[in-house]
């Protein structure tokens, strides 16, 4: 089967039944994406489809031939680390590191969906332009767990990302 | 037991509580800590900046390698079938679909697994690391619902999984102790470590049956499970008889030892290493999973990976128990406390090491006529319970902190308030002084930042439209440990670099980042010019990352190393250099190299020390001295917890809308890493407050919610900003001042949500967790 990952051209033998998740960790050895409940529970999975953030365990690597693939390592620029990889950094918005990569897939997805003017259940204007304030942020990454909880610095470096992009 | 085991046990007992008493008398200069650490004077290092995680980058573009990430050429996968019945004997198990399924190498079960012993419990030795020791698929015998049966080995993880489900097993069902009130007819005193889980001060019930004012009540709750989440994995393989192991843990020597002890094989032969853990909080250590993995890979002579799925960590790692606990507190009209009562029980397997030892909190929170501590065990047939983080002090505060709350608005008093009027000046307890404790200035510095006077007593008073508003607060507290068996190599080369090397972990803790700052600072370093080599089974120490201790274990550690170093250094150093003639004790590390301690221009360079005695390098490796500086003080970190809540009034919906915690832990490290761990505690806490439960069929004694869809916890929208602040006041008894950060946050926020509850809506909850349906 043919994949295209973070832009490059890739072929992988696998099963019918592998997941979008185990070919890119166990055939691909793009292991930055992680798994963490293999049911679409925590979006430690979470990669981008075309733009758009998925879990990628619940999705069957058969049917993304063909899609451009996003993963975490293909986040990074090609002098560093982008700009809200170093805002995780710098805000301290992980931890133990393991729900890392889905958070930060999930962010650049979000921030396009609110870009797009996608609501989420706390926009009470739907006619107006999104503003990502805390609670939008909040409710919009609520699909990425983080049991060390570093939630804070998650939406502190997800703040500073999208108001400095915006400004 | 026999009559000269008791005989042995109790001379042992003997010898014990006199050396513990020896240790309280000895003068403070004879014991570990008795001299301050010279890194606390040190005003201008690292330690004590916000310095950004040394494997941050790594961590962030995906590139760190976790157990389940370690590719082995030739490598196969396993999957694991689980026992659907609580207790009794498989009778017949049907292994030949599988075993003929595509792409399968091997179905072991306990017909042709390698035989094995039995996998050391926990504080049975110094380094077991078992959750149990029950055999690991060497019969027919079912101990719990959930128990592994067989393993299968497949080229590709489909390929085991499927295998897996064609399984079939039939069962002779045995009587099972599954429902907790029957198994409450029958229980015993809990031990932890070896003390008995029991205090009796006075007359405890008496005073209380005497005093004017009194809180007699009942908490609950729930069990939990850690949700690291990183799924327990390991990728490992055997040369020769010598097995190698990527593990996901938080005890990479134990793993080893404990591991030997299973196989046969010498303590040498087995290699952990776990240089990134996805989230521990007590759950990664020794399961089964590992040995099966390690005894299917000897019998297949293939590498293995096995990675447990989001249930089987819940079939197979177990998590804290329930607790049961009744608080009584008996005061006078001033509020001072004449009666502590905290007694309860707790369920815990025949085959573990920990009954969740509740009551650890209470033994130095307040002065008090009279004590009476009590843990009582219920047996049941189940995955072995065991450490969770802070496992003891999380709940048990629920309850004290609770009853303390209820006995305030008893008294018509401010809470804070009578939490100070029965501040101890020594531990309540052991008797023993405090190595420093600053409770009192953090209740100060938390409730004038978090507006506690704006706080009305009268419950339901403040309102917004449908949402009451209420605060609440409650005591933090852990305990300083240091584990025995720390140890340390530092190597100087001549360009002036440094590495540690320490057997520790990085859970997410920052261990690696505060380390070399630390180390940075000891020796007089840039940051840059450390390396901190670390969880690897072959590095010095036993180090545990549990107990909140790994950074006091290590710090020991790295101050004797460090010692030995300078001797060295120093002799090294010889009559040409400015450093002649000076003691180890009279110089400290600065710019590069080694300088009087009170004179900073009397140094030498490292690297011009080196040059001079033709060395490449100098190295020295020493064991921490053990920890006797907690026999001698009284040595716990506290915080005050300040919490907002608002519940609606309709639908009962509870939100945390502000929470502050105010530390008093010493010496904070890494101002950045270190508030990440408070808030991580607390989160947890919240958690345990609004949410979490594993739920138990006490029917089938399986667990019914081993998903992260069916067991909640907090996600971004339940969190608000959590807000952090510290005394930053150093223990002159702990290396570098600092008592520890890790457990800490989560304790105590139960009770301050629970508090914060009552305030605003009048309802008491006492019954965790406080969901909607139990405000409506």
């Amino acid at each position: 089967m043919h994949f295209t990952v973070n832009g490059k051209q890739v072929e992988a033998a696998c099963d019918l039944r592998t997941s979008l998740l185990d070919l890119l960790r166990d055939y691909l050895g793009l292991t930055g994406s992680k798994k963490g409940c293999n049911q679409g529970a925590c979006g430690a999975c979470t990669v981008l489809v075309d733009g758009e953030r998925i879990n990628s365990c619940l999705a069957l690597a058969v049917q993304y031939q063909g899609r451009a693939i996003t993963t975490v390592e293909g986040l990074a620029t090609a002098d560093g680390l982008s700009p809200l990889q170093a805002a995780f950094v710098e805000h301290d918005g992980f931890q133990c590191g393991y729900c890392t990569p889905g958070q930060l897939c999930s962010a650049v997805g979000m921030a396009d969906e609110a870009r797009r003017g996608v609501p989420s259940n706390v926009t009470e204007d739907l006619a107006a332009d999104i503003v990502l304030d805390h609670d939008e942020l909040r409710e919009r990454m609520s699909g990425n767990l983080c049991r060390c909880g570093a939630y804070n610095g998650i939406i502190a470096a997800i703040s500073e990302t999208y108001a400095k992009a915006a400004a | 037991m026999s009559v000269v085991q008791d005989a042995a046990a109790l001379a042992q007992g003997a010898a014990q509580s006199v050396m513990k008493k020896a240790v309280e008398l000895a003068p403070d200069s004879w014991l570990p800590g008795g001299k301050p650490d010279p890194l606390i004077r040190q005003k201008h290092g690292l330690v004590g900046t916000p310095v950004s995680r040394i494997d941050g980058p790594l961590k962030v573009k995906g590139a760190a390698r976790f157990a389940a990430e370690i590719p082995l050429e030739n490598m196969v996968y396993a999957a694991l079938a689980h026992s659907t019945i609580p207790r009794g004997r498989i009778v017949t198990l049907d292994v030949a679909s599988a075993e003929a399924a595509a792409g399968v190498v091997l179905v072991m079960t306990y017909r042709n697994a390698p035989r094995l012993q039995p996998p050391p419990l926990f504080l049975t030795a110094a380094k077991a690391v078992s959750g149990d020791n029950l055999p690991v698929m060497q019969d027919a015998e079912i101990h719990w619902n959930g128990q592994p049966i067989a393993v299968v080995l497949a080229e590709t993880q489909e390929q085991a999984d499927h295998a897996a489900s064609l399984i079939v097993a039939t069962y002779e069902r045995a009587p099972a102790r599954t429902a907790f009130e029957a198994a409450k007819a029958d229980t015993a005193s809990g031990s932890f470590g070896g003390e008995p889980l029991l205090l009796e001060i006075g007359d405890a019930e008496a005073a209380l049956a005497a005093a004017p004012h009194k809180i007699d009540a009942t908490y609950t709750t729930p069990r939990h499970n850690h949700n690291a989440i990183e799924l327990h994995a390991a990728t490992l393989t055997w040369q020769g008889d010598d097995l190698i192991i990527h593990d996901a843990t938080q005890a990479v020597s134990h793993t080893a030892w404990s591991l030997a002890q299973v196989f046969g094989i010498r303590e040498a032969q087995v290699r952990v290493t776990s240089p990134y853990v996805g989230g521990g909080f007590g759950g990664k250590t020794l399961w089964q999973h590992q040995i099966l993995a390690a005894a299917a890979a000897r019998l297949a002579g293939r590498p293995v990976r096995i990675v447990l799925s989001r249930e089987g960590v819940y079939r197979g790692v177990g998590g804290r128990s329930m607790t049961e606990q009744r608080v009584a507190i008996g005061a006078q009209i001033d509020g001072g406390f004449d009666a502590i009562v905290h007694t309860g029980t707790v369920a815990m397997t025949a085959n573990n090491a920990l009954p969740e030892p509740f009551i650890l909190a209470t033994k130095a929170a307040y002065a008090a006529g009279s004590f009476k501590l009590d843990v009582q065990v219920a047996e049941m047939d189940m995955i072995a319970n065991t450490f969770m983080r802070a496992p003891g002090e999380s709940v048990g505060t629920f309850a004290l902190e609770s009853a303390v709350d209820e006995l305030a608005v008893e008294l018509g008093l401010d809470p804070i308030e009578l939490r100070l009027r029965n501040e101890p000046e020594k531990d309540p307890t052991a008797g023993t002084p405090f190595s420093s404790r600053n409770l009192v200035e953090a209740y100060r510095a938390g409730a004038e930042r978090f507006g506690w006077a704006t706080r009305s007593a009268t419950p339901g008073a403040r309102r917004d439209g449908e949402w009451l508003i209420g605060m609440g607060c409650a005591t933090a507290a852990y305990p300083y440990h240091r584990m025995p068996g720390g140890a340390a190599r530092l190597t100087l080369t001549k360009d002036g670099r440094v590495t540690v090397a320490v057997a520790a972990h990085e859970m997410g803790m920052g261990t690696a980042t505060a380390h070399s700052a630390i180390a940075a600072d000891r020796l007089g370093l840039p940051l840059d010019q450390v390396t901190f080599e670390y969880a690897d089974s072959a590095l010095p120490g036993v180090v545990l990352a549990g107990g909140s201790q790994q950074t006091a274990s290590v710090g020991a550690a790295v101050i004797a190393a460090h010692g030995a170093l300078v001797t060295e250094l120093l002799k090294l150093a010889g009559n040409d250099s400015p450093l002649a003639g000076l003691k180890a004790d009279d110089v400290a590390g600065y710019d590069g190299g080694l300088c009087k301690r009170d004179e900073p221009g009397r140094h030498e360079t490292y690297a011009s020390i080196l040059s001079r005695a033709q060395r490449d390098q100098v190295s020295a490796e020493v064991a921490a001295p053990p920890p006797l500086e907690v026999q001698h003080w009284s040595m716990h970190s506290h915080g005050a917890m300040f919490c907002e809540v608002r519940v609606n009034a309709v639908t009962g919906e509870l939100r945390i809308s502000r929470f502050l915690g105010s530390f008093d832990c010493g010496t904070i490290i890494n101002p950045k890493t270190a508030a990440s761990q408070f808030r991580g505690g607390i989160i947890m806490g919240l958690g345990l407050a609004l949410m979490e439960e594993t739920q138990f069929d006490e029917r089938s004694g399986r667990i019914m919610n081993p998903s992260l869809a069916e067991y909640h916890i907090p996600v971004h929208m339940d969190v608000p900003a959590i807000d952090i602040i510290w005394t930053d006041i150093p223990d002159p008894h702990a290396p570098m001042g600092a008592r520890g950060v890790g457990e800490i946050g989560i304790t105590g926020v139960a009770a301050a949500v629970a508090n914060a509850v009552f305030n605003a809506t009048g309802k008491r909850i006492r019954d965790l967790p406080i969901t909607l349906d139990k405000l409506l």
